[in-house]
């Protein structure tokens, strides 16, 4: 058993067809498997249902797959920095679903560990609320939200063993640790493949039984939106 | 004069008490953490996956992998920890953080928040706000009067797709502040030169008076 493949495309083979459910990791530009993306893109896949907390920019990241019309569904808690996803939403050519993003999160993470549906109080009363069962716990009222897992999950982390534990870097976790565990197999890609023992077992995030193929990337790893303080003059 | 952006933010920052986890939203909010009280001990949450965030960088040391809510860069402090997503909803959800500042579009005298969607325009979606209203102990809103139309913000009803229903505590605006109560909404405090006959004007929905701002 080899985890450890030489390029995106390698990682991806086999994997992939037309109408299938993708997740992929990142917030914002933050933490987003871009290699997968790009693979994805060559490969000429359609007619994809994508799940991710957003869908790039114009350009960049997921919105380069949806540039080139391939993203027929879109789960997501906000799109808001993306003017061709708000052009293919408006014209119908794309359909798509908001959850709120600490749904979206706790779906995913039920999925992954065999939960089929929970019970939440967000969205209660609202349009997110429409057409699900509610029931009162205690006095409150939630709503019942399923757990969701895909056919193939692209993740993003910092580094990764040749048994695909995987360790990631400050906010670039993000949603990436529970798409890891909640698709029917998981590409990771990584900056940096260690020898075996060189990650500390206690330190790992995403141990390597919920990953199948690792790569190792290269990343541009844009910034949305670039703040600075000045230094004060001494 | 009514109040300003920064007036509001810190107004704003005296919500906040020592040992506070505090989350901020985007705009006016994030303002507040200029003016939080620099004796008292406050830690704020990005719901990206942060606890303990700090200022923004110097120039030339932005780190892509670190960014807030709003996909800012900022930095780091002694005190931050970094999880999933899913771990800081469960912060946010079960009710560990103590206070949420937010913007919003409308405002209901039952504390019923809008302010993720315009039907007919563009829809960005809800991000986190839907979590933090319903899970956060107190929410905060902070936003201006009136639309830029002059129309009332603060409303009998929502005519907007809601956020969430009876979760705002308090409402600080360009013209008081108000405190949502069992018994209705309750002004409790005039920006300087505002009259209480100017924002009786400049709101639907009905209030009281405090006794202390009446006396």
């Amino acid at each position: 058993m080899k985890k450890i493949y030489p390029d995106a495309a390698a990682a991806l083979e086999g994997l992939l067809f037309d109408g299938m459910t993708i997740m992929a990791g990142g917030f914002g530009l933050c933490g987003i498997p871009e290699n997968a993306i790009e693979a994805i893109l060559d490969s000429g896949v359609k007619d994809l249902t994508i799940i991710s907390n957003n869908c790039g920019v114009d350009g960049f990241g997921l919105g380069k797959l949806l540039d080139a019309k391939r993203i027929r569904k879109m789960l997501s808690s906000y799109v808001g920095e993306n003017k061709e996803f708000e052009r293919q939403f408006l014209s119908g050519e794309l359909e798509l679903e908001f959850n709120p993003q600490g749904t979206l999160a706790e779906r995913i993470r039920a999925g992954g560990a065999g939960i089929p549906a929970f019970f939440v109080k967000t969205g209660v009363g609202t349009l997110v609320a429409e057409g699900k069962e509610e029931r009162e716990f205690g006095g409150e009222r939630y709503i019942m939200e399923t757990g969701l897992t895909a056919d193939l999950s692209i993740v993003k982390a910092w580094k990764a063993d040749p048994q695909g534990n995987l360790i990631y870097r400050k906010t670039a976790r993000n949603f990436n640790p529970m798409m890891a565990t909640a698709g029917k197999v998981t590409v990771a890609e990584v900056e940096e493949i260690v020898e075996l023992g060189d990650l500390d077992p206690d330190a790992i995030h995403t141990p390597g039984i919920f990953v199948q193929r690792v790569v190792k990337g290269s990343f541009e790893k844009r910034i949305e939106q670039r703040t600075v303080r000045q230094k004060e003059s001494a | 004069m009514a109040w300003t952006r920064e007036d509001m933010a810190r107004r704003a920052a005296q919500e906040l008490e020592d040992g506070f986890y505090v989350n901020l939203g985007i705009g006016i909010p994030t303002l507040v953490a200029n003016y939080i009280d620099e004796g008292i001990d406050v830690t704020l949450q990005s719901e990206n996956g942060m606890l303990g965030m700090g200022p923004f960088p110097f120039e030339g040391e932005e780190d892509p992998d670190l960014i807030n809510a709003g996909k800012q860069t900022i930095t780091e402090l002694r005190r931050t920890s970094y999880f999933s997503s899913a771990d800081s909803f469960g912060m946010i959800r079960g009710g560990h953080i103590d206070l949420s500042i937010l913007g919003a579009m409308e405002v209901s005298e039952k504390g019923d928040i809008a302010n993720w969607m315009i039907p007919g325009k563009m829809v960005k979606g809800m991000g986190g706000a839907m979590d933090l209203v319903a899970g956060v102990k107190r929410v905060v809103v902070v936003m201006d009067h009136t639309s830029k139309a002059g129309e009332p913000k603060l409303l009998k009803q929502c005519s907007l797709p809601l956020t969430g229903t009876g979760v705002v505590d308090l409402i600080i605006t360009t013209m008081g502040v108000f405190e949502v109560t069992p018994d209705g909404l309750v002004l409790k405090e005039l920006a300087p030169d505002v009259t209480l006959d100017e924002i009786k004007a400049s709101t639907e929905a009905a209030f009281t008076v405090s006794d202390k701002l009446a006396a």
